[in-house]
């Protein structure tokens, strides 16, 4: 097909079919559906500045997303002052020998030739580090965790409105992008993606067994909305109006007063959560804009275009003067950040936190997938590839219960074969997810929407 | 009774710490050998081994009951032992299908490593959900035979000590079926002309084709080794522990450390980064209060549990010395590739 016509052909596509969800299911459905797919676009796009742009395999797009959701637990919840009173002075005090331990030992790394000294001395730094830490450390998460535990047994957050925590999101993603980027960037591509796959596990570790920090395994929920809640708009004459005038034809249809009066309660019900979803997207999508316009103005920038030679030839670029190891760094972290953010965003739509929940398949491989069917180096591809497999994903379950159905079709009720098969179907979106990575990468390496090349 | 104190310390590290290590250690050598002899050869990490791994252990299992169901059974041994070889020839097979259908195609490209990486990202995906769509998502234990060699009790009463020492005859099997493996595929690498050759196409590929290696014949003797290795693993950690495809999917990351902390592409250095792994993972957790208070004199005896990291970190650990070693030392212990 003609490169110039993709691009609204695919979004078209995505249009309809995301109508069609609406008009077969229920449009809060597509709603729901719309909303994580814009969250995943703005994934997608973090993920396609790394490996589109920069060449970087970015395996552990599950820390950062949960980087992100731990940040909007934190910014947002009410600190828990009583466990602050009791306890948070140890809290700090262990961090304070952590920052002075690592300090120590970077100084020691870098500062000391003799390799027999320098041994010993890690090694003492490292033990009296652990020593330091533990003194203070454990009797500290000890009293945080007995303090209310059914209901908070952690130290809270700031009590700020969870939407600044969007930006925090991206700088403390960013900041630990930094870290990881220092220690593996050096690598080769394919070390890169396993040391990052590792690290995004011991993030998780961490959100999932720190529970003075986090709350664990035991979920954070209750969280601050940027958006009013169904039952007050509810309550609120302009909203009641709105839905009346909206529907006034539907309305004046019904002759009884009374049924009249519930078909309204009903549409209110329903257009409230409506309502909501619509102010989610709204955020959503401005926000999806923003960084949409910023990455394309990277994008052909000078420095997106020294990123891209970088990408295509590292020598000729490295030859060029340009410091491979530092634009690097810099694409990992903007990356990274973005995919915080993003975490940020998805937490504030769940209302609550749940680090059980971050499955490296959910949040690192399936992010891949809509890169690179959409188009490695274009955004809009990935644009497209967030909400096209994000609706696969979704959409693919009632879709599997249906072919199993049909396949089933001739057998018994209570056969055995009948009920493994429809017991199985959900095991089939693993399968159409693979089959459609195999088959990009096979029929349409370069993705739907293609970069674009341009010359000048 | 002053010195059997020392003697108590030691059997009780034994039980809780060296022989599951030694065990788990041997199962993650095996199944990083076929990691390893996968990227040495065929170039690429291959992210669907682990899942590669269940795809053997569930052949196993379906063999397994075929035979339990049939009356065939290997009296105190494990059934799967005798399954195993069938399941092999099915995961081989497998393996070769999805080669041919699959990866040839990337590999006359001559493709990037990368994308082959991520090409395995979508075998992945399959294969999990082929493993799930025939046996289910749920935990299975297919262990049968005599279960204990030596049991804690009996031990306990026959020495009079207060320690008691545990061996499973699925530790002792795994011990012995990984020696052979390992031993067999060293003397098929190092004497045979087949492994040899192996060894030149994976050193240079160019060269080898010139001396008239034939590289489709590597490419198949690739696999087949792989999927024993693999399968073997498999059954071994699925008959010491249990099979269940989110568990065997998670063991990738443990496969990955010790691959690159042995040296990746180096099959001696597969073998020491499984045991160290392993070993970390286990020496790590344990809790070595009561190894303690066997050990020092009572005024000395430690308050805390004196573990280094919490059980919960198991997982991590593997990567944290992944981590400590790309810092260290990135060739890994033996020096494999070039990075």
């Amino acid at each position: 097909m003609n490169e110039e016509l993709r691009t609204p052909v695919a979004f078209t596509v995505m249009a309809i079919l995301l109508a069609i969800v609406g008009f077969t299911q229920s449009w809060s459905v597509s709603l729901s559906v719309i909303n994580l797919c814009i969250i995943s676009s703005i994934m997608a796009i973090g993920v396609n500045l790394q490996w589109g742009y920069g060449g970087l395999f970015n395996a552990g797009v599950m820390g950062f997303t949960a980087l992100g959701g731990l940040t909007a637990v934190l910014v947002s919840h009410d600190p828990i002052y009583e466990a602050w009173d009791k306890a948070g002075i140890g809290i700090v005090i262990s961090a304070i020998i952590f920052v002075l331990t690592v300090t120590a030992l970077l100084f020691v790394f870098r500062n000391i030739e003799n390799k027999q000294i320098r041994n010993t001395l890690i090694i003492l730094i490292i033990v009296f580090g652990l020593i330091g830490i533990n003194n203070f450390y454990g009797p500290s998460i000890d009293i945080i965790e007995s303090i209310n535990p059914a209901k908070t047994g952690f130290l809270g957050g700031l009590g700020l409105p969870i939407i600044f925590s969007w930006l925090i999101a991206a700088v403390v993603a960013g900041l630990v992008a930094w870290v990881i980027g220092k220690i593996t960037l050096r690598l080769r591509s394919d070390y890169l993606a396993i040391a990052t796959l590792g690290i995004s596990e011991i993030v998780i570790a961490v959100v999932k067994h720190e529970d003075w920090l986090s709350r664990g395994v035991k979920n954070v929920s209750g969280l601050d909305r940027p958006v009013p809640y169904e039952i007050e708009l509810q309550q609120s004459e302009w909203f009641l109006n709105l839905v009346e005038r909206i529907n006034f034809s539907k309305l004046e249809a019904i002759q009884s007063l009374s049924s009249r009066q519930d078909l309204l309660n009903d549409l209110v019900i329903d257009s409230s959560g409506i309502f909501v979803k619509l102010c989610y997207a709204g955020l959503f999508f401005s926000v999806l804009l923003l960084i949409f316009y910023l990455s394309q103005l990277a994008l052909n920038s000078p420095w997106g275009r020294m990123l891209r030679a970088i990408r295509d030839n590292e020598e000729a670029a490295s030859a060029m003067g340009k410091n491979i190891f530092a634009q690097h760094l810099q694409i990992f972290i903007i990356g990274s950040a973005i995919i915080g953010i993003a975490g940020a965003m998805l937490t504030t739509l769940d209302g609550q936190f749940t680090p059980g929940s971050y499955r490296p398949l959910r949040f690192t491989f399936i992010i891949w997938l809509m890169v690179i069917i959409g188009g490695s180096g274009n955004n809009l591809g990935s644009i497209f590839g967030g909400f096209f497999i994000w609706f696969i994903w979704i959409e693919a379950e009632p879709l599997s219960i249906g072919f199993m159905n049909l396949l089933a079709g001739g057998l018994e009720y209570d056969n055995p074969l009948r009920m493994h098969l429809l017991g199985s179907a959900a095991h089939l979106r693993l399968f159409i997810m693979g089959l459609l990575l195999l088959l990009a990468l096979r029929f349409m390496p370069k993705g739907v929407i293609p970069e674009k090349i341009q010359k000048k | 009774m002053e010195n059997f104190e020392f003697i108590n310390a030691i059997v009780l590290l034994s039980n809780f710490v060296i022989v599951p290590a030694l065990s788990y250690g041997s199962q993650l050598a095996l199944a990083t050998l076929s990691l390893t002899i996968i990227y040495g050869v065929l170039r690429f990490s291959n992210f669907a081994q682990a899942d590669w791994m269940s795809f053997g252990t569930m052949a196993t299992i379906l063999f397994t009951w075929l035979f339990q169901s049939i009356g065939i059974t290997a009296g105190i041994l494990p059934t799967a032992l005798l399954a195993l070889p069938f399941a092999i020839i099915v995961t081989a097979l497998f393996c070769l299908l999805i080669d041919r259908s699959v990866y040839s195609f990337y590999r006359k490209q001559k493709s990037q490593p990368i994308v082959l990486m991520i090409v395995s990202v979508g075998v992945m995906f399959i294969l999990q959900a082929v493993v799930r769509f025939i046996i289910g998502p749920n935990d299975r234990k297919f262990f049968d035979g005599e279960k204990y060699i030596v049991h804690a009790l009996d031990f306990k009463n026959y020495f009079g000590l207060e320690e008691g020492l545990t061996i499973k005859s699925t530790q002792l099997i795994t011990v012995i079926v990984a020696l052979v493996a390992m031993i067999s595929l060293f003397y098929f690498l190092q004497k045979t002309k087949l492994g040899k050759s192996m060894r030149a196409y994976s050193n240079n590929e160019d060269l080898a084709l010139l001396s008239g290696i034939n590289p489709e014949k590597i490419v198949i003797v690739t696999w087949i080794i792989s999927s024993i290795l693999i399968t073997t693993a498999g059954v071994l950690y699925g008959l010491d522990k249990s099979f269940k495809p989110f568990t065997y999917f998670n063991l990738l990351l443990p496969m990955f450390a010790a691959a690159i902390v042995g040296g990746i592409g180096s099959p001696i250095g597969a073998v020491i980064g499984g045991y160290v792994i392993a070993f970390s993972e286990i020496t790590l957790t344990y809790a070595y209060k009561k190894f303690f208070v066997y050990l020092l004199p009572e005024n000395l005896e430690p308050s805390g549990l004196m573990q280094v990291l919490s059980t919960d970190y198991k997982f991590a650990i593997s990567f944290i010395i992944l981590v400590i070693v790309l810092i260290v030392r990135p060739t890994g212990i033996v020096r494999g590739k070039i990075i």
